[in-house]
């Protein structure tokens, strides 16, 4: 659907020359909510930019649906651009114009007859729930309508993709989970794949099936939300996932932990149907030892339960290393230095 | 000398409509020509629309060579010129066309502020939507710019009542002319309050009207 192959873009200012994307290759499927995540400088929203040429690469190529869209003539340009929504961070609304008629704008510049264009805006503001706003300026709606206006103008063309230039940053976390649905249902229910950049791990997380870490204009790594979320690579990675779900607990606790004369300490992930299973309490008891949870989560991702613990054992030593052994067999585990580290 | 005022008032009345004359024509061909040039200066801008350096910078040159000359200077200046193309120097049409001239260059720097003052996020997404540079320019910045863009035109239009005051007394007619022959030249100044007057309405009205005329537009 949207392939960057080795895509660069470097910006020339008066003083030094700036790589904000440098050498990405990505593929981003059919019917994907493909989220790229990263601190701000990252060159994510240079590199969304990328997929409708409001920005030119310096090297590499960009494919959307097959096409080098670097290829195109203006006019081929400007009606791929119609099968690409974009909507950003802060809306960017005409003031100038009603909701209707924010709405209903890429429908007037494609040259839609007028009564197509209000059958369309109105089935479109009915979609994101604002039909009793069509008249109104968006200087008088709220954070979250002016996004749901942006998303129905963005889709009023019918297009096959949409990107998200940091949807939810402007909003509160009560407004971007009402966001976030209305995008699952616009993937869900027109089957449009979504391209998104943000900063918020919770976002990829709550909607992503697909992610990229970028760091410095470069990709650090790429893959399914579960597989990064378990298995990160990155320590900016293991940042971002630890802003969304805290897998340790505070050195002051660990410290104390120790100080107080507690055991060694493990830490175990289960993934998927495992962490279904009572493991645990099974074999700690047929090796006659026990076990005491000190820390953890066990949380739904992506539809698949995923579980982080820190456990203390108790019992005699070999027995203890016994069920070490038969753990990591089925899970991960790991001993946790309790020193400040 | 005093004048009588019962002959008076019909002249009076002749160069008040004189005066609206000079400045609604001025006004709607220096909108034209001022609204072109500042929507060129804006998307000839580096890094806008449709960026072009040779333009930009011819366009920035002629308008800081114009617009610092003062106006009665550049009124008897250009008369040469509006000779040529109005075939006199005397009269209202010949009075319009220097005004037309200094108004446009300080419409297009008005018009470009203006622009300028809208959110680029806003372009951009036009853009993204595949709005074509003339469809930018009708269908956004000009909407966009509309509400501040009436209140800069009336900025003008309170100057233009001043310039027509000046043209009038190089033979433009107008209230300018009154004032200047009746009231300065024959020591009149019953005649100089009136004309004083009648100017400060005209431009308590022209204030008025766009001020309500804006605030239809402006949606911020």
């Amino acid at each position: 659907m949207i392939e960057f192959l080795k895509a660069s873009k470097s910006f020339r200012t008066a003083k030094r020359e700036v790589h904000a994307v440098q050498d990405v290759s990505l593929t981003i499927e059919q019917g994907d909510i493909y989220g790229i995540i990263g601190f701000s400088g990252a060159g994510k929203s240079t590199l969304l930019r990328l997929v409708n040429l409001l920005e030119k690469p310096t090297a590499g190529s960009v494919k959307v649906q097959g096409t080098d869209i670097t290829t195109l003539s203006p006019k081929e340009l400007r009606k791929l651009r119609r099968r690409i929504g974009m909507i950003f961070q802060n809306f960017n609304l005409f003031t100038s114009r009603t909701v209707a008629g924010n709405v209903g704008y890429p429908l007037k510049l494609a040259g839609t007859p007028r009564q197509e264009v209000q059958k369309r805006v109105a089935e479109l503001l009915q979609f994101v729930g604002l039909s009793d706003k069509a008249n109104d300026y968006p200087e008088q709606l709220s954070g979250g309508q002016k996004q749901r206006v942006g998303i129905a103008r963005a889709l009023a063309t019918s297009p096959d993709i949409l990107i998200c230039d940091e949807a939810t940053s402007a909003l509160d976390p009560e407004t971007t989970a009402d966001i976030l649905r209305l995008l699952k249902k616009v993937n869900a229910e027109f089957g449009i794949t979504i391209l998104l950049i943000t900063h918020e791990m919770h976002v990829i997380q709550t909607i992503c099936n697909k992610v990229t870490i970028m760091e410095n204009g470069k990709v650090l790594e790429s893959g399914s939300v579960f597989d990064t979320f378990t298995n990160p690579q990155h320590e900016t990675t293991q940042k971002f996932i630890q802003s969304v779900q805290q897998d340790r607990p505070s050195s002051t606790l660990l410290e104390k932990w120790r100080a107080d004369g507690g055991t060694k300490l493990y830490r175990i992930v289960f993934k998927g149907d495992i962490a279904g299973a009572p493991l645990l309490s099974r074999i700690t008891r047929k090796h006659g030892t026990d076990f005491n949870i000190v820390y953890g989560t066990v949380r739904e991702l992506q539809e698949q339960l995923y579980g982080n613990l820190l456990v203390s054992f108790e019992g005699p030593e070999l027995a203890i290393k016994q069920v070490i052994s038969e753990l990591s067999e089925l899970t991960e585990i790991k001993e946790v230095k309790t020193d400040a580290s | 000398m005093q004048v009588d005022w019962q002959t008076f008032w019909p002249r009076i009345v002749e160069a008040t409509g004189e005066t609206i004359f000079m400045v609604i024509a001025t006004l709607i061909l220096g909108s034209i020509l001022g609204i072109s040039i500042g929507l060129l200066l804006f998307v000839t801008r580096k890094g806008n629309i449709l960026e072009n350096k040779f333009v930009s910078v011819l366009l920035n040159l002629l308008i800081n060579f114009i617009r610092p000359i003062p106006f009665i200077i550049f009124l008897v200046a250009i008369s040469p010129l509006t000779r040529t193309l109005i075939g006199t120097t005397i009269g209202t049409w010949a009075a319009v066309f220097p005004m037309t001239i200094a108004a446009s260059f300080g419409i297009a720097r008005v018009v470009e502020n203006n622009l300028i003052s809208i959110d680029p996020g806003v372009i951009e997404a036009a853009k993204a939507m595949g709005a074509s540079p003339f469809q930018i320019i009708f269908t956004v910045l000009i909407p966009e710019a509309l509400g501040p863009l009436i209140l800069g035109l009336t900025f003008v239009t309170v100057s233009l009542i001043d310039f027509s005051a000046m043209a009038g007394t190089v033979g433009g007619g107008g209230l300018g002319h009154i004032a200047m022959t009746y009231g300065y030249q024959r020591f009149d100044g019953s005649v100089m309050v009136v004309t004083v007057v009648l100017l400060i309405l005209l431009v308590q009205l022209a204030q008025w009207l766009g001020n309500s005329l804006s605030r239809k537009f402006l949606r911020r």
